[in-house]
Order: C-alpha cells, then sequence, then structure tokens
C-alpha cells in the first residue's frame, strides 16, 4: 500500500513545473501528507523522497525543522487547535487561556484528549494580536477568544 | 500634511463590501499603475521608486530602489522575485489585513516591481497560519491569469510573470530573506552567510529580491500617484547625517496590548507613540498608565512612558535605545504588569524561534530564558542582571557572533529592560516573589 494517495502524487506533480528543484516541492508535499493523515510517516518520508529524487533523510531533515510537522509516533487528533502565547495575547489573557483549556480538557500543550478528537498546541505570535488572545484551529485564525468560544469552535 | 488631514491610502479599500475581488478592485481604478508601468522602462520605474525614498516595511528599512539596482546588469536567465508573507514578529498583523482585504493592492505592485527587477518568477512565501489569507490570494492570482493580468504578455506587453504561493510550517526565522530562501529550496531555514546577498546569488542560486508585502502595496501608489506625493508625507531626512535616508509615505501602524481598540492605524511615518495610543486606540485599558511600549515587534527593545513622544519613524526608535522601528507594531504594557513577566515572555520567544544554527543565539536565547525563568521562581539573584547584560551584549550580528539578526532582537529586549527598568527588576529579586502566571508545562 503505498502511503501517497494517486492524487496526491498527481498533485505533487502538477508542482514540479513551477519550481527550477524538486527539492523546493519539500513543504508542499509535507503540507499535502500532514493534511491528511494528521502525521507524515517513515513510509511517506520516503515515498516523497523518491518522487522528488532524494534521500529520505533530506525530506526527514527538513521536517524535524519545522514545529508543524508531526512525525508517525506523535499524530494530532482530529482537530488541533493552537493557542498564542506571545506577548500581544500574554497581556490579554492567552497564558490563563491555555491553563484553562489544559485543565478543561486534562492534557498538558503538545498532547492530544484521551477520545483523540483534540490536539492543544503552544503557539508563538499567530499574526492576530488585534485580536488577543487568538486561536488557529487547522488553518483558520480566530480572534478574542475564550475558553467556551474555543470549545465552541472545536466542536463546530 | 498633518496627521489629521491623512486619507488613509492602503487602507483605503477595507471594509467595502467585496474589496478583496478583481472586479472591485478595478472598479476603484485598479491596474492602472500597472499599465501606467508597463509604458516605462525598467530603470524609469526603478528611478521612480528611489526617487520617492520608500525604504523597506518589513523591519530593516533598506532602501527598496536601491536593492532592485543592485541586481547584476546584462545577466541571462532567470531572476527571482520573493514577497515575504511570513509576519511573524510578535504584534505584527499589517500585512495579514492587507492581503485579507484588499490582495490586488499588493499583486499589483509585485508585478510592477518584477517588471522593474526583469524577475519573470515571484514566490510568495506565506506563513502557514494564514489559511484565509492563502486561499484569498490564491482566489486573487487565479483571477488575474484569467484577466491577462499575469502569465504570457501581460497587459499586450510582451512581459510574462508567474505568481507562484509557497506555505510556510510555522518557523519565524523564515522572516530573514535567506532563511526565507533555503526554506523556499525545501530546506531546514537556516540564514545563509552574507555575501553573496541575494540580489547577487538567491533563491536557487540566481538573483533574487525579496521584499516585504505592505512595501509592494506602496509600489502601486508610488507608480499611481508619483514620488512627490510620496515625499509629502512623513519625516524628512537629515541634511546633517548622509546616512540618514529619511521616513517618507504612510506607514500601518499596528497596536496590541493594554489599549481600549487594539487595531491596524494608517498613519506619515513619524507619529508618536503618545497620539497613537490615545487618539487611535482608545487610550490604555481600565483607565490606567503605560509602563512600557514596544515600538516596532518584540525584537525592538522597550520604550518608557517617559519615552512616548517619540517620533515612530525610522530613526525615533533609535533615538532612545531600541533597535529601530522593526515593524511598526506597537504593544502597550500597563503599569500592572511585571517586567519580569515581560522579559521572560521575550526571552523565551527568541529561544524558541532561534534556529540554532549559531551557537551564541541558541545558547544566549535558551539561557537568558533560564535565568528569568529563575527569577520568576523566586530564585534570582541580583547578579543574574549583570549576567543577562553580558548575554545580551555579546549575542547578534551588532556584536558580530552571529549570522542573521535574530539575537539582536533577542539581546534588545534585554538591554533596554535593564536599562529602563532596573529598579523594578531588582526589586522583584530582592522580595524573592514568584511569577502570578500559569505554570505551563512544556513551555519551551
Amino acid at each position: 500500500m503505498s502511503e501517497l494517495t494517486d492524487d496526491m502524487k498527481a498533485k505533487i506533480r502538477e508542482h514540479f513545473g513551477h519550481y527550477p528543484t524538486k527539492q523546493a516541492i519539500t513543504l508542499p508535499a509535507l503540507h499535502m501528507v500532514q493534511d491528511a493523515k494528521r502525521c507524515v510517516s517513515n513510509k511517506a518520508i520516503e515515498e516523497i523522497a523518491d518522487m522528488l529524487e532524494l534521500a529520505p533523510s533530506q525530506i526527514n531533515d527538513t521536517l524535524s525543522f519545522y514545529g508543524y510537522f508531526r512525525t508517525e509516533d506523535a499524530p494530532t487528533g482530529e482537530k488541533r487547535v493552537w493557542i498564542c502565547r506571545s506577548l500581544p495575547c500574554m497581556l490579554r489573557g492567552g497564558e490563563e487561556l491555555l491553563a484553562e483549556l489544559c485543565e478543561r480538557w486534562g492534557i498538558q500543550p503538545g498532547q492530544t484528549t484521551a477520545d483523540g478528537k483534540v490536539t492543544l498546541e503552544l503557539a508563538e505570535c499567530l499574526g492576530a494580536c488585534d485580536g488577543a488572545p487568538c486561536m488557529l484551529l487547522g488553518d483558520e485564525l480566530s480572534l478574542r477568544m475564550t475558553a467556551d468560544s474555543v470549545e465552541e469552535h472545536v466542536k463546530g | 500634511m498633518t496627521n489629521a488631514s491623512f486619507e488613509p491610502v492602503l487602507l483605503a479599500r477595507i471594509n467595502k463590501p467585496d474589496s478583496a475581488s478583481l472586479a472591485s478592485y478595478k472598479a476603484d481604478g485598479g491596474y492602472a499603475g500597472l499599465r501606467k508601468a508597463l509604458d516605462m522602462t525598467q530603470a524609469q520605474v526603478i528611478d521612480l521608486v528611489k526617487a520617492s525614498g520608500l525604504r523597506g516595511r518589513g523591519g530593516a528599512g533598506f532602501p527598496t530602489g536601491m536593492k532592485w539596482s543592485f541586481l547584476p546588469q546584462n545577466i541571462t536567465g532567470p531572476i527571482y522575485m520573493c514577497i515575504n508573507g511570513d509576519e511573524s514578529e510578535p504584534g505584527t498583523f499589517n500585512n495579514r489585513i492587507l492581503i485579507e482585504e484588499d490582495p490586488h493592492q499588493v499583486l499589483e505592485g509585485i508585478v510592477i516591481g518584477c517588471y522593474a527587477t526583469r524577475a519573470t518568477t515571484a514566490y510568495f512565501y506565506l506563513r502557514y497560519e494564514y489559511g484565509h489569507c492563502y486561499r484569498t490570494l490564491q482566489k486573487a492570482v487565479d483571477e488575474m491569469y484569467a484577466a491577462g493580468l499575469l502569465g504570457k504578455n501581460i497587459l499586450g506587453s510582451n512581459y510574462s510573470l508567474d505568481i507562484h504561493l509557497h506555505r510556510g510550517a510555522c518557523a519565524y526565522i523564515c522572516g530573514e530573506e535567506t532563511g526565507l530562501i533555503e526554506s523556499l529550496e525545501g530546506k531546514r531555514a537556516w540564514p545563509r552567510i552574507k555575501p553573496p546577498f541575494p540580489a547577487v546569488e538567491g533563491a536557487f542560486r540566481r538573483p533574487t529580491v525579496v521584499n516585504n508585502v505592505e512595501t509592494m502595496a506602496c509600489v502601486t501608489h508610488i507608480v499611481n500617484r508619483g514620488a512627490e506625493w510620496f515625499q509629502s508625507m512623513g519625516i524628512a531626512k537629515d541634511p546633517n547625517n548622509p546616512r540618514d535616508a529619511g521616513s517618507y509615505g504612510p506607514k500601518l501602524y499596528c497596536i496590541s496590548g493594554h489599549v481600549n481598540k487594539p487595531g491596524l492605524v494608517e498613519l506619515p511615518l513619524g507619529v508618536t507613540a503618545r497620539e497613537l495610543i490615545d487618539k487611535h486606540a482608545g487610550g490604555v485599558w481600565k483607565g490606567r498608565k503605560a509602563k512600557a511600549v514596544v515600538p516596532g515587534g518584540i525584537s525592538m527593545g522597550f520604550m518608557s512612558e517617559a519615552e512616548l513622544d517619540t517620533p515612530l519613524d525610522f530613526a525615533g526608535p533609535g533615538r532612545v535605545g531600541c533597535l529601530g522601528l522593526g515593524t511598526a507594531a506597537v504593544i502597550v504594557i500597563d503599569d500592572h504588569t511585571s517586567m519580569v513577566d515581560v522579559l521572560y515572555n521575550a526571552c523565551r520567544f527568541f529561544a524558541h524561534e532561534s534556529c540554532g544554527q549559531c551557537t551564541p543565539c541558541r545558547e544566549g536565547t535558551a539561557w537568558s530564558t533560564k535565568i528569568l525563568e529563575r527569577i520568576r521562581s523566586g530564585n534570582g539573584k541580583l547578579s543574574d542582571i549583570d549576567l543577562l547584560l553580558e548575554i545580551s551584549s555579546s549575542i547578534g550580528t551588532i556584536p558580530g557572533t552571529t549570522i542573521c539578526g535574530l539575537a539582536d532582537g533577542a539581546a534588545w529586549p534585554i538591554k533596554t529592560a535593564i536599562a529602563k527598568f532596573r529598579p523594578e527588576l531588582e526589586e522583584y529579586i530582592r522580595s524573592g516573589r514568584k511569577s502570578a502566571a500559569p505554570q505551563l508545562v512544556g513551555a519551551h
């Protein structure tokens, strides 16, 4: 069984003409796999490397640098919530919001709820300081969050 | 021009219905600037941008026209443009709003900039967290291809350009221009040793220009309205200082933290922090006073309350010991907040975001965070303050110990907090107080 679906492979190939090197498609390919599988397995790394004519270690080198990607031993839950704790959010209750969510969900930052539904992450500045404290759910920002409104967003 | 009579330019179309669509942008006169630029020679466009005095809005304030003219002449093969949309400096959100609300204003400037620099491919590097921006931009780019504003032979000019969106993966260092290039190439975002500068050898070892999002929006208006219009705003260059390039044009100021109305304000460069807080952000919240203000993103350091009348132009914050204007992201800290907690937050941010390539930065940011943790746990020593000062004076490109400026950004909050709030830090250490902030496991 291939980890990369035919659709993913076709999408990776679509990128070939956009860059002078195949290595430049590393991040787009990793995003495709992470979004679909909630982690990037070792097998997926090998398959991406094969398509991009690289060694698997080169893909892993890049993957391990960025905070966004998860390896196969630590997939995210169905939803992934990032709470910002950089200065503008910290000044308006970002850390208290994070602590409240840890308490309610019985997990620490970086962990996933026991039912596998939600992963809670610490974020550095998400770029929505006009609505601090803010949250990233998937790749959508939400502003002026409370623990209740975070839970509503996660359910919705 | 006074600030009272100023009419927003970059934010003029924000909140209009359907402001992100090509149809509404064209109805407001959009892409007239591009048509005008395509009738000029490349050198004329560069000269116009040079004459305007436009300086990059991403943090360093380098003159944009000069940057473009550093590209080698008579070169064969591709030239690349990279747009830096990795906006990650704490407090900064101006590019997010520009892209979400008025992407064509930015894209028009990009096409003009690419034409001027003879770039035939532009990579728009966008931080992953800006998913809404990504979809808005992709839609706008698709509209442009369909309308003949991108692709082959743009508006019958014989000039061809492709724009590709490229998403990051949550790393602050990708905002450093050579870190961005490495990341675009599919590698870890380790900044490169310069020279060679990107203009000579950048993305894919080709001549490359890296420009900020707001900078490109300014280019659109400079071509439309002229260099004199741009120079009619802001703070003129100091005639006694040949190195001062002046601070011209409108600027987006992000206001966050302890104010009644956080948000984005457009004003001529050089407004004071006090005017921003009192007139444009509804004052400090809860009837309190400001204790400290960050003038341009956390890496610029802190201004004290007594320094709030400093003009926020490119030269102003430096006169009160800050690193510079940075991203013009103003973060207000009220007088009920502990500077120990604020400084800890800044140190932790840089420890988290240091790419780990240069030892002074990797170790210096980690150790300064550990020292602040010790102080916050009630176990600080008075000698910790001098130790922090020593670290902050040893890391960065200014002491010359690192490849990029991240560590300078880590040093300035420490230096300015100690220079301006030393008695408070000492009192905290003497009292053996513990921080009231929640203890977060996995806090790195």
